[in-house]
């Protein structure tokens, strides 16, 4: 299985046998990558029934359960890694659900679509128009992106936060590391990804 | 992709004469018992594709297909048994039987009592979800199956099939609770306790000796079969199902109005009254009302699943008020601490907690979709 580019790049972060929790893990391919190469003992959140269904054709350990209800289920500590993709605009309380995903996890990976992508950037600053691009597919009304933000905007909130920022990673639509995109993250990345982890 | 959907077709029950004595938890002993049940499909060289189904408070042996050509109905879960359906004779060879203490054709209150000769009526021993497991595993071992693919189960069963995976890792590959709790809430218990009632202040109970007097306590037990009913549906499922329909008299006149909801619950009283012992229902709903895994690991549900080997799978229904999605939530989260394989969706369904038995698309196709993965990861046919 070829993982998207962004799962690829979370897959080669975890460590074999570890304790991983997929929240939003859509229809379960990185979790069943990580099950078959790394052992991982996996656990995915999800509220939509078409992807729990292709999560269970999967094998994947899937849970029903909408991010937005909360995670206060979940123990303290009770993962190596806590993984969220291309969720974090879509949730009701983004700021509370990375504090609860690194109280349940040791650490925890985000990623998500940079709003200060020039195209977004072009299409709101001279067309006068929400942006509509291959990353953010959806119109005002009807996008589930809720909470959008840009790379500079997330990294003030973390410092805020008392977030350790471990690593952080900017990508093209492709989930390529251009060296362009080095030159100015929060205005060629069409993607962030982010490690993060509790203070030191 | 899903072959034919088709029925089992015409089904004969069997019985397991059990020579070995069973000592219940309770400390009583069953010098031996009769089990009844019934096979669907077949099971193959290796004895690997064994599934047991196991009953809810009412269930028996008979889930699947029918005893004669003209019955009118099949098996009380035929919804999700057959060829190509959720549980797949194709590839399961399923088990049913009908419990302990039960009165369809296992030994129970309605069996003769060796040591008197007489029916046992309330002297039969009340039996537990363990003791079941227990005599299940006996019929197993009849059977010769070591271990089973899978052991399902709703409600009262999805507990049978929970207290399997603790008290015999070895021999349960997946384990399926659907509606169902890892305890009774005390609201639960409390209906139960209404129905026991309903029962046990019935002049025809006769303490539980109503058999050798030569009645039944139609009434009450007709009177248990209504609230239970009440609460196995959810207010909308009623709302579609009746509204306020009216079955007969005149509403202008006020006159001797019945609505079909009243008409409904009677009927449905009545009936059961037919078919099912009032001593069972005591004892069947003790049972529910008992079982508490936990109790053994200090409360805590955690340690007590902490020696399950099995994959999980956990489904609840939006509609279930008597055993609610949150029941189910919390066998969940007890098995993500414990770091077990489980899976779990709560179905949208109006019908409440009858929706187990109900062929509902998406909870047929999850069912089916877990039991079918777990049985090709088994025989190594895994992508």
């Amino acid at each position: 299985m070829t993982l998207r580019g962004d799962l690829a790049l979370i897959s080669n972060l975890i460590n074999p046998n570890a304790r991983v929790l997929d929240l939003g893990c859509g229809s379960g391919d990185l979790l069943a990558t990580l099950q078959a190469e790394k052992a991982v003992n996996g656990y995915g959140l999800d509220r939509d029934p078409a992807n729990i269904q292709l999560c269970l054709s999967k094998g994947v350990n899937v849970i029903e359960q909408d991010l937005d209800a909360g995670i206060g289920n979940f123990a303290d500590d009770n993962f190596d890694m806590v993984i969220m993709t291309d969720a974090l605009q879509a949730v009701r309380d983004p700021k509370e659900l990375l504090r609860q995903m690194l109280r349940i996890g040791e650490e925890s990976v985000v990623t998500f679509p940079n709003f200060g992508h020039w195209r977004c950037r072009l299409q709101l600053g001279l067309k006068g128009h929400m942006p509509v691009s291959k990353h953010l597919p959806h119109d005002w009304y009807s996008t589930p992106n809720i909470h959008l933000c840009t790379t500079l905007d997330f990294e003030k909130m973390c410092e805020e936060e008392n977030i350790r920022i471990i690593q952080r990673r900017v990508v093209n639509t492709r989930y390529q590391e251009h060296w362009t995109i080095q030159l100015a993250p929060n205005l060629m990345a069409s993607h962030a990804f982010y490690r993060l982890g509790r203070p030191l | 992709m899903r072959s034919e959907v088709s029925s089992v077709g015409k089904v004969s029950p069997q019985h397991f004469r059990c020579q070995e004595p069973l000592t219940l938890q309770n400390g009583a002993v069953l010098p031996k018992y009769e089990l009844v049940y019934e096979t669907y499909g077949t099971l193959n060289d290796d004895k690997s594709n064994a599934l047991l189904i196991c009953h809810a408070l009412s269930g028996h042996h008979h889930a699947a297909g029918v005893h004669a050509d003209e019955d009118p109905k099949p098996g009380w879960w035929d919804a999700c048994i057959g060829p190509g359906k959720a549980m797949d004779t194709n590839h399961f060879f399923i088990i049913s039987l009908n419990n302990l203490g039960g009165c369809h054709g296992s030994t129970g209150p309605r069996s003769i009592n060796p040591d008197t000769g007489k029916i046992y009526g309330p002297d039969f021993p009340n039996v537990v979800v363990r003791d079941w497991v227990r005599s299940q595993a006996a019929l197993a071992d009849h059977l010769q199956i070591k271990s089973f693919a899978a052991v399902v189960g709703g409600s009262l069963g999805g507990m049978q099939a929970l207290q399997w995976a603790i008290d015999y890792p070895e021999r349960v590959r997946a384990c399926v609770a659907i509606a169902s709790a890892a305890k009774l809430s005390a609201q639960n218990i409390a209906f139960n306790e209404i129905a026991r009632q309903a029962i046990s202040s019935d002049h025809d109970f006769a303490n539980g000796r109503y058999a050798d007097e030569g009645v039944n306590p139609d009434r009450g037990l007709g009177l248990a079969r209504m609230i239970g009913h009440v609460t196995y549906l959810s207010d909308d499922g009623m709302g579609t199902k009746f509204g306020r329909e009216i079955k007969s008299g005149d509403f202008d006149e006020a006159d001797n109005v019945e609505f079909q909801v009243e008409s409904y619950l009677n009927y449905q009283g009545q009936a059961f009254t037919r078919y099912f012992d009032a001593n069972t229902y005591l004892l069947m709903t003790k049972a529910l009302d008992h079982f508490d895994p936990a109790r053994e690991t200090g409360g805590d549900l955690v340690e007590a699943l902490r020696g399950t080997t099995c994959k999980f799978l956990i489904l609840s229904f939006s509609s279930d008020w008597r055993f609610s999605s949150q029941r189910s939530q919390e066998i969940v989260d007890a098995l993500v601490k414990a770091k077990k394989n489980v899976a779990s969706a709560v179905i949208e369904s109006e019908h409440g907690h009858d929706s187990f038995l109900l062929p509902i698309e998406r909870y047929t196709d999850a069912l089916g979709t877990f039991l079918n993965r777990c049985l090709a990861e088994h025989s190594g046919a895994d992508s």
